[in-house]
C-alpha cells in the first residue's frame, strides 16, 4: 500500500474539491416550475402569473390554430400534396408561451418546430402555406424543404435544418444588439438533441462570458427522431448545464402555457437588465413521430406516449380559462371552427399560386448580383428547357 | 442469386464484415434500435448488440473524433452521418485528423475506418438533405472517396472499404437507395477500391458519372444510341483512388468526353477530370471536354429537377459534343 508522503503529501483538505454524486441531486436543484396543474388548476402563486385571463385566451386560439395546422399538413403530406411536414403537437405552449413573453424588438431565432412563433410575429398564413409547396408565392422563392420559413418582418431568422446552428447566431444578435445600444434580447430554441453539437456550448458559453442578453429555449421532448433522451446527455436535467457556463438554469413544465410565460419572462429582464442569459429547459414531449419522415413505432413503445396525450397543453389551457370562467364549450367550438374555417380558406388561397417560382429564381440570392458564371449557368438552362422540356419535368428516369 | 436494393447491399456487407471481424463497429445517429433513418443498419442492433452498434449524441464532430480514437486504439469504425449534408460538424476531424494521422505521425498510427454517408438530391430535400461534397473530401490528401451507384458494387466495395488499411468515404446514393436493383452475390466478395468499369462499350464519346447520375447517363447514352451515337460509359465508383488508365484508354479512343456530376460545376470533380484528360489526350481530342453539372447554386427545393444534371441535359451535351 502506498503511504502519503509517497504521492505527494498533499494535506487532505486540499486534496480533491468534487462533491460526492448524489442521483437525483438536480432533480432536486432544479425542481420543475409549474403554475397550472394538469386539471387546470391554478397551483402557483398568483403573482407570479403574468398574462391576463384575456392574454390566455389570445394565446389558447393561437395553439388551436397551431395544432390545426400541424394536423392539417400532416394529412397533406400524407395526400402527395406538400412533401414533407415537422410540427409542434404537444409542444405548443413550450413555444408559443415563450415567445409570446418577449418584446416586439426582441428578434427570434428558431428551430424548425417554431411555426406558430412565426405567426404571432406577423408571417401571415398564407405566406407560410407557400413555402410548404414551394410555389410562387414562397417568400423563400421555393428554395427549402417545407417547414425552413423565415420572416424578416417579425424579426423571426431563417430556419436550417443542420441542429443547433442557430444557438451562436442569437448570441451574435445579442452581442451586436449590446455594441449598439438597443434594448434587444435574442431568443433561440433547439432540442435536448441539439444540446450534444457544438454549437450549443459554443453559444452558451460566449453568451456567459459576455452576460449578454440571451434566453436560450431547450424543448427537452424527450426524443431526438429515435435516440431518447438519456442517450444524449448524462446529466440529470438540461437545466443545470446552465451552472458550468456561469448563467442562471431553469426547468419549466414546458406543457404549461403560464409557466413557461413566466419563467421567459422573468429570464428576459434580467437580460435586459445587464444579468445575463439563462437557460430555459421545457419539459414536454413529442406524442407524434420526429416529422412526416418517421414511423415511431419502429423505436418507442406506444404506452410511454399515452401518459403525455393526458398532459396535453391545449387541454390543460381549456380547463384552465373554463375554470375562470373565460371560456366554455360553447365558445372554444366557435374558436375550433373558426380555425377550420380560416385553414381551408387560406389554403386555397396558397394553391392558387403557380406551382413553381421562375427559373431565374434558381440563380438569384446566390449573390447580391449574379456572377457572370451564374448569368452564363441561368442562358445554359433556358437553352436547355426550349430544348428539351423534361428538362424541367419530374423525374422520369430512375434505375 | 438474391435481388437486392443499395440499402439491403449496404446492410448485407455490414452484416458480414461485422460477423468476420468482432473489431468491427457501427456508430452514428439513430443507428441503433431504429436501424437508421434509411434503415441500413436495420437488424444490425438486434444480431450484434448495443456494443457494437452505437447509437451516438447529435454531434457529427465527436461521431468521427471518437471513431478515430477508436480506430486507434484497433477497433475498425464504420460511423454513419446521418446526410452528407450534416458530415460538416465533423469536417475539422476528417480533414485535420483522419485525414493525416498516418501521415503526421511518420506512420506510427493509422486511423482506418470508412465513414458512411448518403448524398445527393432529387428526393425534394432542399439544401441540407441534398448535397453532393464528395470534391471537399477528394481535395484532402489522405481519403480514398467512392461512390457506388448500384447494389453489386455497394456490397462489394463497402466490404473492400472496411477492410481498407486507410479512412474511406463512402458516399451512397440515396435518390436511387431503393430504386437501384440488382441481383447481389450471397456470401462476401470484394470489389477493388481505385478501379473505374466501362459499363457500355462505344465509339462516339466518353460518358463519365459515379453515383445515381451514373444512372441518368446511362438512359441519355440509351436515347442518344437510338440517334446513332453510340456512347463508352465509365461508371467512376472510385474517385479517390483514380483509375486514370481506364479514363483515359476510353478518350484516346473516342475521342470526346462529358464529365456528369451533380455538384456544383465550379471547382467539382469534373475540372479535375478535364484537366487530367487534356493532358493526357490532347492530341486524340476532337472536342472540348464538357461538364454537365449541378449549377454554382445551393441545391434548391422546387426547382430540383431544373438543377440535377439529368438524362435530357446530359443528352443535349452529347449532342453538341459530337457535332462539334
Ligand atoms: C447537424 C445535424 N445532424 C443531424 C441532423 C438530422 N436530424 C434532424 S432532427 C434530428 C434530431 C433532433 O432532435 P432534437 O434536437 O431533440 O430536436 P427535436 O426534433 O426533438 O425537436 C436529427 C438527428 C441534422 N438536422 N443536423
Ligand atoms: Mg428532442
Amino acid at each position: 500500500m502506498r503511504r502519503e508522503h509517497e504521492v505527494g503529501a498533499v494535506p487532505r483538505r486540499q486534496r480533491g474539491n468534487h462533491r460526492e454524486w448524489e442521483p437525483g441531486r438536480f432533480v432536486k436543484e432544479f425542481p420543475l416550475y409549474r403554475l397550472v396543474a394538469e386539471d387546470g388548476e391554478l397551483v402557483g402563486p398568483p403573482d407570479e402569473v403574468t398574462l391576463s385571463d384575456a392574454e390566455v385566451l389570445k394565446l389558447y386560439e393561437l395553439m388551436v390554430l397551431n395544432r390545426a395546422l400541424d394536423e392539417r399538413m400532416i394529412t397533406l403530406q400524407r395526400q402527395g400534396r406538400i412533401g414533407f411536414y415537422i410540427g409542434s403537437i404537444g409542444e405548443e405552449a413550450s413555444i408559443l408561451g415563450s415567445a409570446a413573453a418577449m418584446d416586439e424588438q426582441d428578434w427570434i431565432f428558431p428551430c424548425y418546430r417554431e411555426h406558430g412563433a412565426a405567426l404571432m410575429r406577423g408571417m401571415p398564413l398564407v405566406t407560410f402555406l407557400c413555402e410548404l409547396f414551394g410555389n410562387a408565392g414562397d417568400a423563400m422563392k421555393g428554395r427549402q424543404m417545407p417547414c425552413h420559413e423565415a420572416w424578416r418582418p417579425g424579426r423571426f431568422t431563417s430556419i436550417s435544418s443542420p441542429i443547433s446552428t442557430q444557438i451562436s447566431h442569437a448570441v451574435g444578435a445579442a452581442w451586436a444588439a449590446r455594441l449598439k445600444g438597443d434594448p434587444m434580447v435574442a431568443i433561440t430554441y433547439f432540442g435536448e438533441g441539439g444540446t450534444s453539437a457544438h454549437d450549443f456550448h459554443t453559444g452558451l458559453n460566449f453568451a456567459a462570458v459576455r452576460k449578454l442578453p440571451v434566453v436560450f429555449i431547450c424543448r427537452n421532448n424527450g426524443w431526438a427522431i429515435s435516440v431518447p433522451r438519456e442517450r444524449q446527455t448524462g446529466s440529470e436535467t438540461i437545466a443545470q448545464k446552465a451552472i458550468a457556463y456561469g448563467m442562471r438554469g431553469e426547468r419549466v413544465d414546458g406543457n404549461d402555457l403560464l409557466a413557461v410565460h413566466a419563467a421567459t419572462r422573468r429570464a428576459r429582464a434580467r437580460a435586459a437588465a445587464g444579468e445575463g442569459p439563462t437557460l430555459i429547459e421545457c419539459v414536454t414531449y413529442r406524442v407524434e413521430g420526429h416529422s412526416t419522415s418517421d414511423d415511431p413505432r419502429a423505436y418507442r413503445p406506444a404506452e410511454l406516449v399515452e401518459p403525455w396525450k393526458q398532459k396535453d397543453p391545449l387541454l390543460r389551457m381549456r380547463r384552465f380559462l373554463a375554470r375562470r370562467g373565460a371560456l366554455d364549450d360553447a365558445a372554444d367550438e366557435r374558436i375550433r371552427a373558426g380555425v377550420r374555417e380560416e385553414l381551408q380558406r387560406v389554403l386555397k388561397e396558397a394553391e392558387a399560386f403557380a406551382p413553381k417560382p421562375p427559373l431565374e429564381s434558381l440563380f438569384e440570392d446566390v449573390y447580391a448580383e449574379p456572377t457572370p458564371l451564374l448569368r452564363e449557368q441561368l442562358a445554359e438552362l433556358e437553352a436547355a428547357v426550349a430544348a428539351d422540356p423534361r428538362v424541367a419535368n419530374p423525374r422520369h428516369s430512375d434505375a | 442469386m438474391p435481388t437486392m436494393n443499395i440499402i439491403q447491399a449496404v446492410n448485407d456487407a455490414l452484416r458480414l464484415e461485422m460477423r468476420r471481424d468482432p473489431d468491427v463497429v457501427v456508430l452514428g445517429e439513430d443507428v441503433g434500435k431504429f436501424g437508421g433513418v434509411f434503415r441500413a443498419t436495420q437488424g444490425l442492433y438486434d444480431e450484434f448488440g448495443a456494443d457494437r452498434v452505437m447509437d451516438t449524441p447529435l454531434a457529427e464532430g465527436g461521431i468521427i473524433g471518437t471513431a478515430v480514437g477508436m480506430a486507434l486504439y484497433g477497433l475498425r469504425p464504420v460511423p454513419e452521418i446521418q446526410f452528407a449534408d450534416f458530415i460538416y460538424p465533423a469536417f475539422d476531424q476528417i480533414v485535420n485528423e483522419v485525414a493525416k494521422y498516418r501521415y503526421r505521425s511518420g506512420g506510427q498510427y493509422a486511423c482506418p475506418m470508412v465513414i458512411r454517408t448518403p448524398y445527393g438530391g432529387g428526393i425534394k430535400g432542399g439544401h441540407y438533405h441534398s448535397q453532393s461534397p464528395e470534391t471537399h473530401f477528394v481535395h484532402t490528401a489522405g481519403l480514398k472517396v467512392v461512390v457506388p451507384s448500384n447494389p453489386y458494387d455497394a456490397k462489394g466495395m463497402l466490404i473492400s472499404a472496411i477492410r481498407d488499411p486507410d479512412p474511406v468515404l463512402f458516399f451512397e446514393p440515396k435518390r436511387v437507395y431503393r430504386a437501384a436493383k440488382g441481383e447481389v452475390p450471397e456470401g462476401e466478395y470484394q470489389v477493388p477500391i481505385g478501379k473505374a468499369k466501362v459499363t457500355r462499350e462505344g465509339s462516339a464519346l466518353t460518358l463519365v458519372a459515379w453515383g445515381s447520375m451514373w444512372h441518368e447517363v446511362e438512359q441519355a447514352a440509351r436515347e442518344a444510341e437510338a440517334e446513332g451515337i453510340d456512347c463508352e460509359v465509365i461508371d467512376l465508383r472510385s474517385l479517390q483512388p483514380l483509375d486514370t488508365d481506364t479514363l483515359v484508354q476510353s478518350v484516346k479512343k473516342t475521342g470526346r468526353a462529358i464529365v456528369v456530376h451533380e455538384a456544383p460545376r465550379t471547382c467539382g470533380f469534373g475540372a479535375e477530370l478535364a484537366a487530367i484528360l487534356q493532358e493526357k489526350c490532347f492530341l486524340h481530342l476532337e472536342a472540348p471536354i464538357t461538364r454537365v453539372t449541378g449549377f454554382d447554386t445551393p441545391f434548391p427545393y422546387t426547382l430540383e429537377n431544373e438543377y440535377l444534371p439529368r438524362a435530357p441535359r446530359v443528352l443535349k451535351a452529347i449532342r453538341e459534343v459530337v457535332s462539334y
